[in-house]
């Protein structure tokens, strides 16, 4: 067993798909402590849909790099549907669920309309639960990912005071001058290239469990902010790490095992905390 | 010289206007105490005040150095706070973030008066407990010394006591009071009229009839409030 994954190891494309999986994890579950305490834990979900949509129409319309047309567009969704949650006729979680399945609705149409590929199921069906895509990352996906992940946990670091004022009580932020609107615009432009980063991991279906399920897990056992996202960022990774060494030897869909690994960590910290507290 | 000044405020959202043409001052070392109806516009007039909403028109001028954002705030106790892992210090500290700027972590002089302000709200053997896990009256105090972190000079108090019992919101005006003896000038937000009448200098009422001025003047002009109604106790 060991030697069969110390084999696969000696291939650089599930080097990088580790390198990859685990930098994703590890940037997803930094930022959602601060999205399920904002109650944005579905912001990642309606995203990955837009990331889906855009996708869907980058595939259409035969861009050779995808990327082009996806993060604008998800950045931009991102920062509309904060902004919703402060002054909108219709409210954070209608709009978010609004565009989610708008988007998706949208994309899958559109990629039926215009088949780009005889296997357009298969297509679909990886875009949503990630597929072995990870496991065809070119080098340079792998250094993209590698530099905005560092700088994700740098802007993390250097603000991390800031986000907390920020997250746990937004007006008494703004009244004594942190510019509180600057941070959330800020937030949601990293969310979003977090959720196309991890869309190649898990799939667009499945990323809001790389980011709330960590968050969750730590917060049943830890009552401090730096505890709680800190214990999250190591069980994300772990849960990663674990997902993925399970899916190469087992040949199990790599997003879903690392969401179920994700799954299990919940359930055991759950029982750890109601044993405790 | 004065801390606030306001002049000929007009407050509300949009179209529908709360509380017309008000004139008040806050000089240093006063205790101003907002009273009205519910409903009556006293929280949005607080959010004015802090700069969380535009006024219609009217002014709110920072005097005596007093910069814009150099105001204190205990806000009512937020849906997001309940369930929020966070330890009694880092949310004491937390009143340092505006003063910041884009220093990205705190420094030792801050640490220091964070600790100073938590003996003063006798919390410090609370520092390293959660926060959700603290009574209501805890709560408080640990709001009460993250405004002082983010100012010493003026503190805006909304509904401090509202949800506490008898002896708890006791202590707390208790606190309050001494928070103004040592020079912090204070406005709190008031269902209260009778702890407003007994802790405060001066009293602005709010409602169908507007009136500022001292707490005697007050007390003289109530039994005329009380007359026609407008005051509920």
């Amino acid at each position: 067993m060991f030697d069969k994954f110390m084999n696969y190891l000696s291939y650089p494309l599930v080097r990088y798909a580790i390198i990859v999986g685990v930098l994703i994890a590890l940037c997803s579950s930094l930022l959602g402590v601060t999205l399920v305490l904002k109650r944005y834990s579905f912001i990642g979900d309606g995203l990955s849909h837009v990331a889906f949509g855009a996708m869907a129409i980058a595939t259409v319309v035969k861009l050779t790099d995808k990327m082009i047309l996806i993060l604008p567009i998800t950045i931009i969704s991102a920062v509309l549907l904060l902004r919703t949650g402060q002054n909108a006729k219709i409210k954070g979680d209608a709009a978010v669920a609004m565009i989610s399945v708008g988007a998706l609705a949208f994309g899958y149409l559109i990629m039926n309309i215009f088949p780009t590929s005889s296997n357009l199921t298969g297509d679909v069906c990886s875009t949503l639960f990630g597929s072995m895509s990870i496991l065809t990352l070119t080098k340079g996906e792998v250094t993209l990912c590698a530099i905005l992940s560092v700088v994700v946990v740098i802007i993390f670091v250097v603000l991390y005071n800031k986000i907390f004022a920020v997250t746990f009580d937004e007006n008494f932020s703004k009244a004594t001058g942190v510019k509180a609107d600057a941070y959330n615009l800020l937030l949601a432009v990293i969310i979003a290239v977090i959720i196309v980063l991890a869309m190649n991991l898990v799939g667009s279906l499945l990323i809001s469990a790389l980011v709330i399920f960590p968050a969750l897990s730590a917060m049943r056992i830890y009552k401090s902010f730096k505890a709680v996202t800190v214990c999250s960022v190591v069980l994300s990774v772990i849960c990663a790490l674990a997902g993925l060494v399970v899916s190469i030897l087992a040949g199990t869909p790599v997003g879903s095992t690392i969401v179920a690994a994700d799954v299990l960590v919940f359930v055991i910290c759950s029982f750890i905390g109601a044993m405790v507290g | 010289m004065s801390l606030l000044t306001v002049s000929g405020l007009t407050i509300g959202y949009e179209s529908s206007v709360l509380v017309q043409d008000l004139n008040f001052s806050v000089n240093k070392g006063d205790y101003l105490c907002i009273v009205g109806e519910n409903g009556a516009g006293k929280s949005t007039l607080m959010k004015t005040l802090l700069g969380l909403l535009k006024p219609i028109s009217g002014t709110i001028k920072p005097g005596d150095g007093l910069k814009r954002n150099e105001i204190g705030y205990l806000p009512q106790q937020t849906e997001v706070q309940r369930d929020f892992p966070a330890s009694v210090t880092e949310v004491v500290m937390s009143g340092f973030a505006g003063a910041m700027g884009l220093r990205p972590f705190y420094t030792r002089a801050e640490k220091e008066t964070a600790l100073k302000n938590m003996m003063r709200m006798g919390i410090e053997d609370l520092k390293h407990s959660c926060y959700r896990e603290l009574s209501g009256g805890q709560q408080q105090r640990v709001l009460l010394a993250r405004a002082l972190c983010a100012t010493s000079r003026l503190l805006l108090l909304d509904e401090p006591v509202s949800g506490l019992d008898p002896k708890v919101t006791e202590d707390m005006y208790r606190l309050i009071a001494s928070i103004n003896r040592s020079g912090t000038a204070i406005i709190m937000i008031s269902h209260d009229i009778h702890a407003a009448v007994s802790y405060a200098t001066h009293v602005l009422h709010i409602g169908d009839k507007v009136f500022f001025g001292t707490k005697e003047e007050y007390l003289k002009e109530e039994n005329g409030f009380m007359k026609g109604g407008h005051v509920s106790v």
